[in-house]
């Protein structure tokens, strides 16, 4: 971990002097990289303060047992249902709904329901969905939602009882 | 976007008159968990710009408009898993890309994989679920999108 660490550093470290450089010389590709990514941080920081605030109040409010009952091992179709129709109101996508997940599964949801919401996240947020119609049409969105939830749900399934058998857990909270 | 700010400061409110220890408790968690997230998002933020900078709108519109099916479906999921953008991006292009004479058998492949498959994600994903369950998760998706890509040709005559 050590190792990694110091190289993410020096990766970091080498990118902010590239850009630096490129400034400097007036290097082209240098300048767009940075704009790409001064445009995606100040998308990101629309997003994140509120993301992670729900998430502290989520975690210090909702408590353990109305997780285990709905997300958890005893849960059935009704949880999935849950579950997709609460991803269809985050925004943000992966990046926010995965330390979404993460508070959920600490909280006692079943791995199958994790990976169901992470997708889920992914495909059918609601205002997504509504702006994705108004370009491609209502046809192409029903189709998609319609395939792919029902292959999200069975593949989060195999999913669970595969890590299961493997005993796997999420990282710890440290 | 102003809703949701409205939306959240509303929760922090109540949360804040039923219970003040309880309401910093979850900024100080809110904060913590960021922190903790931080040097892989940074990482992933320096991977989005680069990506963004290789894949430019037009070089996305050339691959897609291939003449062969299967090759335009095969670079669609292949571009949607690599790049990363959000959907009031993603949608308007594709938009454009369908007025232009892309299938919507290939459109599909491409936003599917686009939000289901992240591979400029991986830092941010490993740090959650490891290496080993990111790499099949994301497997799973893309087959996911193809399927859902080749269900969408049938259904609007494009395959056969």
């Amino acid at each position: 971990m050590e190792k990694n660490n110091r190289i993410k550093i020096i990766f970091v470290g080498l990118y902010f002097i590239f850009l630096t450089i490129s400034f400097l010389t007036g290097y082209m590709p240098g300048k767009k990289i940075a704009f790409h990514l001064f445009s995606f941080i100040t998308y990101m920081i629309k997003i994140l303060p509120c993301a992670f605030i729900l998430i502290g109040l989520f975690e210090v409010w909702i408590k353990r047992e109305l997780i285990e009952k709905h997300l958890g091992k005893e849960t059935g179709v009704k949880g999935y249902i849950w579950i997709i129709l609460f991803a269809g109101t985050i925004a943000g996508g992966l990046i926010v709904a995965l330390p979404v997940a993460y508070s959920l599964y600490n909280k006692g949801a079943r791995l199958s329901i994790i990976f169901t919401y992470i997708s889920a996240a992914a495909i059918c947020r609601i205002p997504m969905t509504l702006f994705e119609m108004s370009f491609m049409g209502i046809k192409f969105s029903i189709v998609r939602l319609l395939v792919s939830l029902p292959l999200v749900v069975a593949s989060s399934i195999f999913l669970e009882k595969y890590l299961t058998i493997r005993n796997y857990k999420m990282a710890k909270e440290n | 976007m102003i809703v949701t700010y409205l939306l959240t400061g509303f929760i922090l409110l109540i949360s804040f008159i039923l219970n003040k220890q309880k309401t910093f408790r979850a900024i100080r968690i809110a904060l913590t968990k960021f922190k903790q997230i931080a040097p892989a998002f940074t990482v992933m933020l320096i991977f989005v710009s680069i990506v963004l900078f290789l894949f430019p709108d037009e070089i996305i519109s050339r691959y897609l408009s291939h003449s062969s099916k299967a090759l335009s479906l095969f670079l669609a999921s292949l571009i949607g898993s690599i790049t990363i953008m959000p959907g009031f991006v993603a949608f308007p292009l594709s938009g454009i890309l369908l007025a232009k004479g892309v299938s919507y058998m290939v459109l599909s492949a491409f936003t599917t994989t686009l939000m289901m498959v992240g591979i400029i994600t991986f830092p941010i994903e490993r740090e959650y679920f490891g290496v080993k369950v990111t790499i099949m998760r994301n497997i799973l998706s893309f087959f996911i999108a193809i399927i859902v890509a080749l269900a969408t040709g049938i259904i609007f005559g494009e395959l056969f």
